[in-house]
């Protein structure tokens, strides 16, 4: 218990009759990063807010780094880290004035400062352009120094709402590269995000669906046991009539298109394997390959949250 | 095989000091799906704005829908619809007067628009929310409003920036539904996207990276093509699994994924057991190691790091 | 060119006005507001000036004087005094525009027939009403003078004829015979409101496009430039037409401006005016595509001339003739002159070709440009 970074027991946040959150419970271990995952509106973003103690609950009881959040809300926000989407540095000061401000604004001790602004430079990877203007930098390196700005103060908690978005694929890789050298040193990481990709960089998955918790599992966790039966890979041309076929044929709990093939969701392969080839030839469509794979983290997700809102 | 649909050669475009898109050159044809792959600063929306005919090339040339986008740019804009970033709707316009709108400007004539709405509306979910104003809609929403206007006057070619950014998984499916459809009716459709997992949606996909083409290929025979493999180590102590086998005969890569380690190795087969034994040697514990299909961002990395 | 692509925008852009509150505000709101304001708070005429008296004589005559003062239509005379220290107060402190100082012997002198002065003092900082007040007290006083010579002629014996001067001015006002400053200052309202109005309303409206993203989705569709253009102004046209209605109502209906012309004159003025004024605020929008720094811009450019040299405050030819020169190009000169004219003069069509016929050109120059200045592509 005393690992717990972040309590959220029966958390329930109401707007009027409408039930934002509903009865939301998880904890998060210090240097844990968690990945938050949902549909617009699910209620992710109140979530997060609540925890930031910018919102204060209906019900339900919510720790942040030891403190509670109904009653201690400015405690709170001075023991966390914030980086948004899209970068919110200003573009017309350099980087380190940047760093400077955020630093004043955080009440970084006088004497911790240079050290700190120093650090953030270095992990930043901007040694030597710190007097470069923010809106000359690319986005990868915006990004990195946004994070240092957000932790100069270090916190314990850190927020990151879709931070890489649009990011180089290679700079999105340093940049969680801090992220865990940050988990690493006893950090508690919150990530929210679309991008299922970079959910698998994350230790364990929160998936948010209509104000529930809908699932709460290590990636791998949730791929194997979240979907029920098994995905399967159809090759068969022509895609769309391949697709209606299965649509009508009994056992398929699920068919989709997905780029040159058909996902099939079954109960069980090896029946499968026997009934979709049937059903496709019936129809004159011939199949030239079906195979099991592993399901993606995309897979888990359309099969809990169902239909889009 | 007909005239391809978009035929891109040698496109350059620069702004200031930079060169935004660097000779590229692509083509796709009618009934596919064509994916323009790459981080931010690719050059993605600058190639299809040029594409669109609302940014003038500064070398190169291109065809679409068979009009030359240098010489008759009004002549393709008759032909496609573009759907640019951000939304591109009138927020404060209800669904139905948006679709009325572009209905209008493209000259679809009465009758055919008023089937043509009640198709689309239907199949992007929109029908109850007819006079709801656009700027109410949830994002995913106001993405596939955005989609049904530019398709209700059936387009030969659609062009879509990044058009799932910021909407969740599951609008994203609804999403691509829409677009197989409509490309399974014998549209030629170019999109762009961030998200390098959405790549495999793509019929062939051309990876970009600062303005220059690295590879075009169907997403099957680019992983296909990749060099090496990945193997993935699950662990308890992804730091200390990484320590101990960076440096490994074979491993090129090592990066610490949530709750283990991806390693691009030269050949699995082979160093699978070799880095089994040594982190044994080192005393370091790991619960799994195995091969696993590399992703888009594997194969990105690869084609960037390998050289382009 | 086709039509239906024009309506479309055209419908669009009149949705996008309903549902803009702010937009509603500038075009229905802002017009009357403006003609109540400045119709009532703009006036050249001086009245009701307050007066201090510091009477030393306390005479019959002294009082009877300052009785003169307070019937005046002109004067106020708030309040009499019996210390110079408080008179000089008042005037400092702004409570009094014109002090009367009564000297002591004041009545003594006249009844011994000979002459006397009262002193006025006169707040000049703002030397228009000083001006007036000076005049109007002068009258007063020499009014007063006169009666009272006429008193003594009468007593005397004499005929009244000795107390007449010559000659006298036997004045006739034509147009605006009360004299009335609203009269020519109404008209110049309306023209300054619908300058406002439409280059306010029009200059935004591509620059919203722009920061909206919408634009770029716009000009990849076969819709063509004079198409938007049309499209986009062909409302505020409409929505101009009325203000200026509002605006006119508001004049003849509530400040009872005589209307002297022809409304069909006033349509065809008004309906260049308006071209001019629409295209001036497009080529702003294209120029500057986004909506803070067009509409500043757009105020600058109508607000400002139109106020100092369009002859609605200060007269052009009083002016000297580099800057009348300049006036030239003011297109809201023109306007104002017609709109005086047709207000005040009954002006016809044909003794109005001039300033017409200037607006036409303008009209002519800035719908080029305008169409010229919007290009279909992002650079």
């Amino acid at each position: 218990m005393t690992d717990a970074a972040v309590v959220v027991e029966e958390l329930v946040k109401r707007f009027g009759t409408f039930a934002a959150v509903d009865r939301v419970s998880f904890e998060v271990r210090r240097g844990e990063v968690l990945g938050f995952l949902g549909p617009n509106g699910a209620g992710k973003s109140t979530i997060i807010r609540i925890l930031c103690g910018l919102l204060r609950p209906t019900s339900g009881r919510v720790q942040v780094a030891g403190l509670d959040v109904t009653r201690e809300p400015e405690a709170v926000r001075a023991r966390i880290g914030y980086v948004s989407q899209r970068f919110s540095l200003y573009d017309d000061l350099t980087a380190l004035e940047n760093l400077r401000l955020f630093a004043g604004l955080y009440g970084v001790p006088r004497g911790a400062r240079a050290d700190r602004i120093r650090w953030a430079v270095e992990t930043a990877g901007l040694a030597g352009r710190e007097t470069a203007l923010v809106g000359t930098l690319a986005g990868g390196w915006k990004q990195r120094l946004a994070l240092g700005c957000a932790v100069l103060h270090r916190p314990p908690i850190l927020f990151l709402d879709e931070p890489t978005s649009g990011v180089d694929p290679l700079s999105r890789r340093q940049f969680w590269e801090l992220i865990h050298h940050l988990a690493a040193g006893g950090v508690t990481v919150f990530v929210s995000t679309h991008y299922l990709d970079e959910a698998e960089y994350c230790n364990r998955l929160a998936l948010i669906d209509r104000g529930r918790l809908v699932a709460l599992g290590t990636p791998a966790e949730l791929r194997s046991t979240a979907l029920g039966g098994t995905l399967l890979r159809v090759e068969c041309a022509p895609l769309g009539a391949a697709l209606a076929v299965l649509e009508r044929t009994p056992g398929v709990l699920e068919a989709a298109v997905f780029g040159d093939a058909l996902h099939v969701r079954v109960p069980d392969a090896a029946a499968a394997l026997y009934t979709l080839s049937r059903a496709l030839a019936a129809e004159g469509l011939r199949c030239t390959g079906i195979e099991p794979i592993a399901p993606t983290l995309e897979d888990v997700f359309v099969y809990l949250v169902g239909t889009a809102p | 095989m007909a005239e391809p649909a978009v035929d891109a050669r040698e496109l350059t475009r620069r702004f200031a000091e930079t060169l935004a898109v660097d000779r590229l050159s692509f083509v796709a044809g009618a009934g596919e799906i064509f994916g323009l792959v790459g981080p931010d600063g690719a050059g993605k929306t600058t190639t299809l704005r040029m594409l669109a005919g609302v940014l003038r090339p500064d070398g190169g040339s291109a065809t679409v829908a068979g009009f030359d986008v240098v010489r008759d740019p009004e002549g393709v804009k008759r032909h496609i619809s573009y759907m640019p970033q951000g939304f591109g709707l009138y927020e404060d316009l209800t669904v139905d007067e948006n679709i009325h709108f572009y209905a209008d400007v493209f000259g679809v004539g009465r009758a055919a628009r008023a089937e043509q709405a009640r198709r689309l509306l239907e199949a992007t979910g929109l029908a109850r929310f007819r006079d709801r104003l656009a700027g109410q809609l949830s994002g995913g929403m106001k993405k596939k409003l955005a989609l049904a206007c530019a398709l209700v006057h059936t387009p030969r070619v659609l062009l879509l920036d990044e058009p799932t950014t910021g909407v969740d998984p599951v609008s994203r499916r609804d999403f691509w539904r829409l677009l197989y459809d409509l490309a399974a009716r014998g549209a030629a459709i170019v999109v762009s996207t961030a998200y390098l997992d959405e790549a495999e949606r793509c019929h062939r996909v051309a990876l970009l990276h600062r303005g220059r083409l690295l590879r075009c290929e169907t997403p099957t025979r680019l992983k296909a093509a990749m060099p090496g493999a990945v193997v993935r180590v699950a662990t308890p102590t992804p730091d200390a699994v990484r320590g101990a086998l960076r440096d490994a005969a074979g491993v090129t890569g090592a990066l610490v994924v949530g709750n283990g380690v991806h390693l691009v190795v030269d050949d699995a087969i082979r160093r699978v057991p070799e880095l089994r034994a040594r982190l044994a040697a080192a005393g370091v514990a790991a619960t799994e190691i195995a091969p696993v299909a590399p992703t888009f961002e594997d194969v990105f990395v690869a084609s960037v790091s390998g050289g382009a | 060119m086709t039509w239906r692509r024009t309506t479309a925008i055209a419908r669009k852009e009149l949705l996008h006005v309903r549902r803009d509150p702010r937009s509603l505000l500038i075009a229905l709101l802002l017009p009357i507001m403006q003609m109540l304001l400045l119709g009532y708070g703009a006036t050249l005429d001086a009245k009701h000036l307050a007066v201090y008296a510091f009477d030393r004589d306390g005479s019959q005559t002294s009082q009877a004087l300052l009785e003169r003062f307070r019937a005046s239509a002109y004067f106020d005379l708030v309040r009499t005094v019996d210390r110079y220290a408080d008179l000089a107060a008042a005037v400092d402190a702004g409570r009094a525009r014109l002090a009367l100082v009564v000297p002591p012997d004041f009545s003594r002198r006249l009844r011994a027939g000979g002459t006397t002065t009262v002193q006025a003092i006169v707040d000049a900082t703002d030397d228009n009403t000083a001006n007036l007040a000076t005049a109007y007290a002068e009258a007063v006083v020499d009014r007063f003078s006169a009666d009272l010579q006429l008193d003594w002629l009468r007593r005397e014996g004499l005929p009244d004829r000795a107390a007449a001067p010559p000659i006298s001015v036997e004045v006739r006002t034509w147009y605006n015979e009360d004299l009335e400053s609203r009269n020519f200052i109404v008209p110049g309202v309306v023209a300054l409101v619908m300058a406002l109005v439409g280059a306010l309303l029009s200059s935004l409206t591509i620059a919203r496009e722009w920061e909206r993203g919408t634009m770029e989705q716009l000009v990849s569709t076969p819709v063509t430039a004079r198409e938007i253009m049309l499209g986009k102004l062909l409302p505020y046209f409409a929505i101009g037409l009325v203000d200026a209605a509002l605006c006119v109502g508001v004049g003849i209906g509530w400040f009872g401006v005589p209307f002297r012309g022809t409304v069909g004159t006033l349509v065809v003025a008004t309906a260049l005016y308006l071209v001019v004024v629409l295209g001036i605020g497009f080529a702003i929008s294209v120029a500057i595509p986004n909506q803070l720094g067009a509409s500043s811009i757009a105020i600058l450019v109508t607000l400002l001339p139109t106020n100092m040299l369009s002859g609605f405050a200060f007269p052009i030819d009083q002016m000297p003739a580099p800057i009348r020169a300049v006036s030239y190009v003011v297109w809201a000169r023109y306007y104002l002159t017609i709109l005086k004219a047709v207000f005040l003069k009954g002006s016809g069509l044909g003794t109005l070709a001039g300033p017409l016929g200037a607006m036409a050109l303008y009209a002519a120059i800035v719908g080029t440009v305008a169409t010229r200045a919007f290009r279909k592509t992002l650079d």
